[in-house]
C-alpha cells in the first residue's frame, strides 16, 4: 500500500523535475536563428558546387585543360573542352560544364586538379524549378564573377597568338576526349 | 514467410510502413496481430536499396568516398573509416599519426551526433516531443564543428586513403574543447528531463528483453549487444586505428531491455567525450596525408576484412582485389541489418505500442540495411 502511494508520488515528482528543466530553458535565450531575417556565416571550408578560380588581378583562369577533374569524377558530371588558339602551344579552356544534379560533392575533382584551378563555392541557397537549372556553365559563371570583382574576364580567349611566322602550319583543334599534348 | 490475411482466423495482418514515422525511413514491417498483441513481425527491406556494393565493384577506391556517407547518414565518418582502413591494410599504407588522431576525434564526435539523433528520434517514437529539441541543439554544435573541418554537415567524404583531406585548425580544436565542457553539463539535463521521467520508464523498462543467447544467435552488435550485458566493442576486442592508446570504458548493462539500450548509448556519449578529450591533448604534429599515395591504387590480388565500431555496432568491409584499381568485390556488413534480424523473434507477444519502442531502441538506419 505504501509502495503504491510512493510510486505515485515519485512519478509525479519526476514530472516536476522535468518541468523545471523545461521552465529553465523556456526563459533561456533562444538558440535558433530566425533564418530569412538572420543568416549564419558560412564556414570558409564549406563544400558547395565547384567554380573556376578567378585571378582577381588579371581576370584569368588557371585551367590547363588536362582533364584530370573529368577523369576523377565518379559520377561523370564534369565536361571540359579546350582549344588551341592559332599559334599557341597550350590549350585554352573553352567549355566547362558541371551537371550538378549528379554531383555528390566528394571533392575528388578539386583534389585531382594539378593547378588548383577549381574551388568550392559557398552557395547553399540553391533551388530551382527545373533540373536544367543545375546544369552549370562554369565559364559563363566565371565571366559573371569577374564582372562583380571589377576585372575584365580573360577566359576562352582564342585570339591568335603572335608568334614567329611558320608557313603552312595547320591549326590543331583538339576535342575534349583526346589526350592533352605536352 | 509474409503472413497473408485469413478470414477464418481472428487475426489481422497490418502493414507498418514503409511510410510509418516510427520506422525511420522506408522500412516495412508486416505484422500479424491478435487484438493489440503482435503474433508475428516480418521486416520487409529493400525500399532504400541503391546498389552501393555494386558501385564499389565498378568504381575505383576514390570514387567510393562519396558512397560511404550515403549508407549511414547518421554516422557517416565510421563508414568512411572502415573503408579507408580496409584499403590501407590491403596496400600496406602507414598513415601519419596526426591523421589517425584526427580520424578518431571526428569519428567520435560523429558517434555522439548519431546517438543524439537517436535519442531525439527514439523519444519522438515514444510520444515525447521536446527532448529532440534539446538533443538537436547539442547535435548542431557537432555538425557545425564537423562542417568547419570537412566542409559538409552529413555526407562528409573526409577520409582519404593515406590520411584525411584537410587538417584541423585552431578554431576546431578550441570549439571542440568548449563543446566537451558544454556537453558534460547537458547530460544532467537529459537525465532530469527523460531518464527519471515516470512515463518514459513505464514505456521502456522490461520491454523488449533480448537475452545474450539471442544476441549471439543473430549476430547483433553495438549498443544492442552491450545493452544485454555483452561487452563486445571492436574498439576494445580488435583495436584498430589508435584506439588502443586511449583510456575509455565499454559501458554494459545486463538487463537487455529498451531502457538498458538507452542507458548504454547515453553512457557511450560520455566515453566518446573522454576519447575526444584525450586525443585533443595528445594530438601530434605532422602531416595529415601520406606523402606518396600512388595515383592508381592497385588492389591485390588478395582479400582483407576490416571491422570498425560504427555508432550502431560492428561494421565490416570485406575487400577482394584482383590486381586492378577497381575492387573485385566490396562486401559491407552493416550493423543494423543484424540488429533488425532479431525483431521477428523479439516481437512475438508484445503490444503494438511496445513494438515501436523496441524498434526505436534498436536504432535502425534503413539505407544502411538496404545499401
Amino acid at each position: 500500500m505504501i509502495r503504491y502511494f510512493r510510486e505515485i508520488f515519485e512519478g509525479l515528482w519526476s514530472l516536476l523535475v522535468g518541468l523545471k528543466v523545461t521552465g529553465r530553458f523556456a526563459l533561456a535565450p533562444t538558440v535558433t536563428t530566425h533564418y530569412p531575417f538572420d543568416e549564419l556565416e558560412v564556414t570558409p571550408n564549406y563544400r558547395g558546387h565547384i567554380d573556376l578560380v578567378v585571378n582577381p588581378k588579371t581576370g584569368k583562369d588557371k585551367c590547363i585543360v588536362c582533364m584530370m577533374c573529368q577523369r576523377a569524377c565518379p559520377s561523370g558530371c564534369i565536361t571540359v573542352k579546350g582549344q588551341k588558339p592559332e599559334g599557341a602551344k597550350k590549350r585554352v579552356l573553352t567549355e566547362y560544364r558541371l551537371d550538378f544534379t549528379k554531383c555528390s560533392l566528394c571533392g575528388n575533382c578539386v583534389e585531382a586538379c594539378p593547378t588548383s584551378a577549381i574551388e568550392f563555392s559557398h552557395e547553399y541557397n540553391i533551388a530551382g524549378t527545373s533540373r536544367h537549372d543545375f546544369h552549370y556553365d562554369l565559364v559563363e559563371r566565371f565571366r559573371d564573377r569577374c564582372r562583380t570583382l571589377g576585372v575584365e574576364p580573360k577566359i576562352a580567349d582564342l585570339t591568335p597568338v603572335a608568334t614567329k611566322p611558320k608557313p603552312e602550319r595547320e591549326k590543331t583543334e583538339s576535342q575534349g576526349d583526346r589526350k592533352p599534348d605536352g | 514467410m509474409i503472413p497473408r490475411p485469413d478470414p477464418t482466423l481472428e487475426t489481422l495482418v497490418l502493414n507498418m510502413g514503409p511510410q510509418h514515422p516510427s520506422t525511420h525511413g522506408v522500412l516495412r514491417v508486416v505484422l500479424k496481430l491478435d487484438g493489440e498483441y503482435v503474433l508475428e513481425a516480418h521486416p520487409v527491406i529493400g525500399y532504400g536499396h541503391r546498389m552501393h556494393e555494386k558501385m564499389g565493384e565498378v568504381r575505383n577506391v576514390s570514387g567510393f568516398y562519396a558512397n560511404v556517407g550515403r549508407m549511414d547518414y547518421a554516422g557517416a565518418l565510421s563508414f568512411g573509416h572502415g573503408h579507408v582502413l580496409a584499403v590501407e591494410r590491403m596496400l600496406g599504407i602507414e598513415v601519419p599519426p596526426r591523421a589517425e588522431y584526427i580520424r578518431v576525434i571526428t569519428t567520435e564526435l560523429n558517434r555522439i551526433a548519431s546517438h543524439l539523433l537517436w535519442f531525439g528520434a527514439f523519444l519522438l517514437d515514444l510520444g515525447a516531443f521536446t527532448p529532440i529539441l534539446y538533443s538537436f541543439d547539442d547535435r548542431e554544435y557537432i555538425l557545425d564543428l564537423l562542417e568547419h573541418v570537412t566542409g559538409a554537415r552529413l555526407t562528409f567524404s573526409y577520409f582519404r586513403v593515406g590520411g584525411v583531406n584537410r587538417d584541423l585548425d585552431e578554431r576546431f580544436i578550441q570549439g571542440t574543447r568548449v563543446f566537451i565542457r558544454r556537453m558534460r553539463s547537458r547530460f544532467e539535463v537529459y537525465h532530469k528531463l527523460v531518464t527519471g521521467n515516470v512515463i518514459f520508464r513505464k514505456r521502456v523498462e522490461g520491454v523488449g528483453v533480448i537475452s545474450p543467447d539471442m544476441i549471439r544467435k543473430y549476430g547483433a552488435t553495438g549498443p544492442v549487444a552491450r545493452g544485454s550485458g555483452i561487452p563486445y566493442d571492436i574498439r576494445r576486442v580488435e583495436p584498430y586505428s589508435v584506439y588502443s592508446e586511449f583510456d575509455f570504458d565499454i559501458p554494459t548493462f545486463p538487463e537487455g531491455d529498451c531502457f538498458a539500450r538507452y542507458r548504454v548509448r547515453l553512457a557511450e556519449m560520455e566515453q566518446s567525450l573522454r576519447i575526444v578529450e584525450q586525443a585533443l591533448d595528445r594530438l601530434p604534429d605532422g602531416p595529415v596525408m601520406v606523402e606518396k599515395v600512388p595515383k592508381k591504387l592497385k588492389l591485390g590480388p588478395g582479400e582483407v576484412y576490416q571491422a570498425v565500431e560504427a555508432a550502431r555496432g560492428e561494421l565490416g568491409y570485406y575487400l577482394v582485389g584482383d590486381g586492378t584499381d577497381v575492387p573485385y568485390r566490396l562486401k559491407i556488413r552493416p550493423p543494423s541489418y543484424s540488429n533488425l534480424s532479431l525483431l521477428n523473434e523479439l516481437a512475438e507477444g508484445v503490444l503494438l505500442a511496445d513494438l515501436v519502442a523496441i524498434m526505436g531502441s534498436l536504432d535502425l538506419v534503413i539505407p544502411e540495411i538496404d545499401r
